[in-house]
């Protein structure tokens, strides 16, 4: 850098990573005079600081206040693709249903076909296509609320694009992420893909029905997940059988007045 | 690729600066990533430059000020730099740290004209 100015090209003040230790420049000092007049006449340095995530924060804000106003407990489902989440969340509501008042916004790139299947229940269901995104943002969510019935006093369950990395980013203004890991997918999935255990509150582990034919080993898939997330809530169950199904719904409901 | 609505976030914001404060070209980008946050730094390259074409900031440089991570452990509260949200404490090994640096994505400054 330029001791005269501070111009130049290595721009140790921008950085902030050690200014006193940079070597002094041993550049032409008439050439680097001419460069100083540029950066003094039309050059700035304009400092930010702000968070890539500021505007989807803003959105999940706002989505957090409107689930506060109406009592609605909102979570966010992640896995990866075909872990049983749809078939999990059809079973779930056909469960609650009568109970509270549901309601379901599903994301995936193409097709409508999971929010089909949710409405056959009878719950109302937005989908959101995303096209070649591979999450769901805050923003979409917001509008994809404003399709939907409120469900005062409820219960949201927003179904993620299949995806173990992106949507683990993401703040939808969701209560908490819940992540569905199926037995089929291999127990090491929680170290591969730290991010989104590690944003999870609790981990449904399913398919729990087919243990008896596959080689998967539970209790190391749990010790992974809490090894990157000591606070994970794990329950054990199977959307076809039904096992487990209780001690997830009792968790929805124990989840509710912390919601509203 | 979140990476792609990340780099487009960060063209929003620096719109969003240009408009406020004046300037009409941007010469150079400076996004502080973190090691343990959920960017890749090679995608996060490719997708800056598909993301800034039409931009202040078409043909600005980036430059990526990469921290390291550091966790600090609930059970001895030694605190290290650590490579994986995953390892272990260093001097007790206890696992589960947690994370006090190292997770940030932010657009730190800008060189303007």
């Amino acid at each position: 850098m330029c001791l005269t100015c501070g111009c130049g090209s290595d721009e140790v003040l921008i950085r902030g990573r050690k200014p006193l230790n940079k070597p002094k420049a041993p550049v032409s000092f008439k050439l680097h005079r001419v460069e100083a007049k540029v950066a003094e006449d039309s050059q700035r340095i304009v400092k930010l600081e702000q968070d890539i995530l500021h505007k989807n924060d803003q959105h999940a804000q706002a989505n957090r206040d409107y689930f506060a106003r109406h009592g609605v407990l909102a979570l966010n489902l992640v896995s990866s693709p075909g872990s049983g989440k749809t078939t999990l969340l059809v079973r779930t509501l056909q469960t609650l249903t009568g109970r509270y008042p549901l309601a379901v916004i599903e994301g995936d790139q193409q097709t409508e076909q999971d929010a089909d299947r949710i409405r056959a229940t009878g719950v109302s269901a937005v989908q959101i296509n995303t096209g070649k995104g591979c999450h769901l943002d805050a923003q979409m969510v917001e509008r994809a609320l404003a399709e939907l019935p409120c469900p005062d006093g409820g219960m949201l369950f927003i179904e993620n694009v299949g995806n173990l990395v992106c949507p683990a980013g993401f703040d939808l203004g969701e209560f908490a992420k819940v992540v569905v890991l199926s037995v089929t997918e291999g127990e090491d999935k929680p170290l591969k893909y730290p991010d989104m255990f590690r944003a999870a509150e609790l981990m449904l582990l399913n398919k729990c029905d087919l243990l008896p034919y596959l080689s998967f080993d539970v209790e190391q898939a749990e010790a992974y997940a809490r090894r990157v997330n000591p606070d994970i809530r794990i329950i054990r169950l199977s959307a076809v059988s039904g096992e487990g199904m209780d001690e997830w719904t009792s968790w929805l409901e124990a989840q509710r007045p912390q919601a509203s | 690729m979140h990476e792609m609505s990340l780099a487009q976030s960060v063209r929003e914001i620096i719109e969003q600066a240009a408009l406020e404060q004046g300037f009409s070209r941007v010469k150079t980008v400076w996004l502080e990533i973190g090691r343990l946050s959920c960017v890749e730094q090679e995608a996060m390259r490719f997708c800056f430059t598909a993301a800034m074409q039409g931009s202040v900031a078409e043909a600005a440089r980036l430059e990526i000020i990469d921290t390291p991570g550091r966790g600090l452990c609930r059970k001895c509260g030694h605190e290290a730099e650590i490579e994986n949200v995953y390892d272990a404490c260093p001097r007790c090994g206890n696992y589960g740290l947690q994370l006090v640096a190292g997770d940030a994505m932010r657009v730190k400054e800008l060189e303007v004209a």
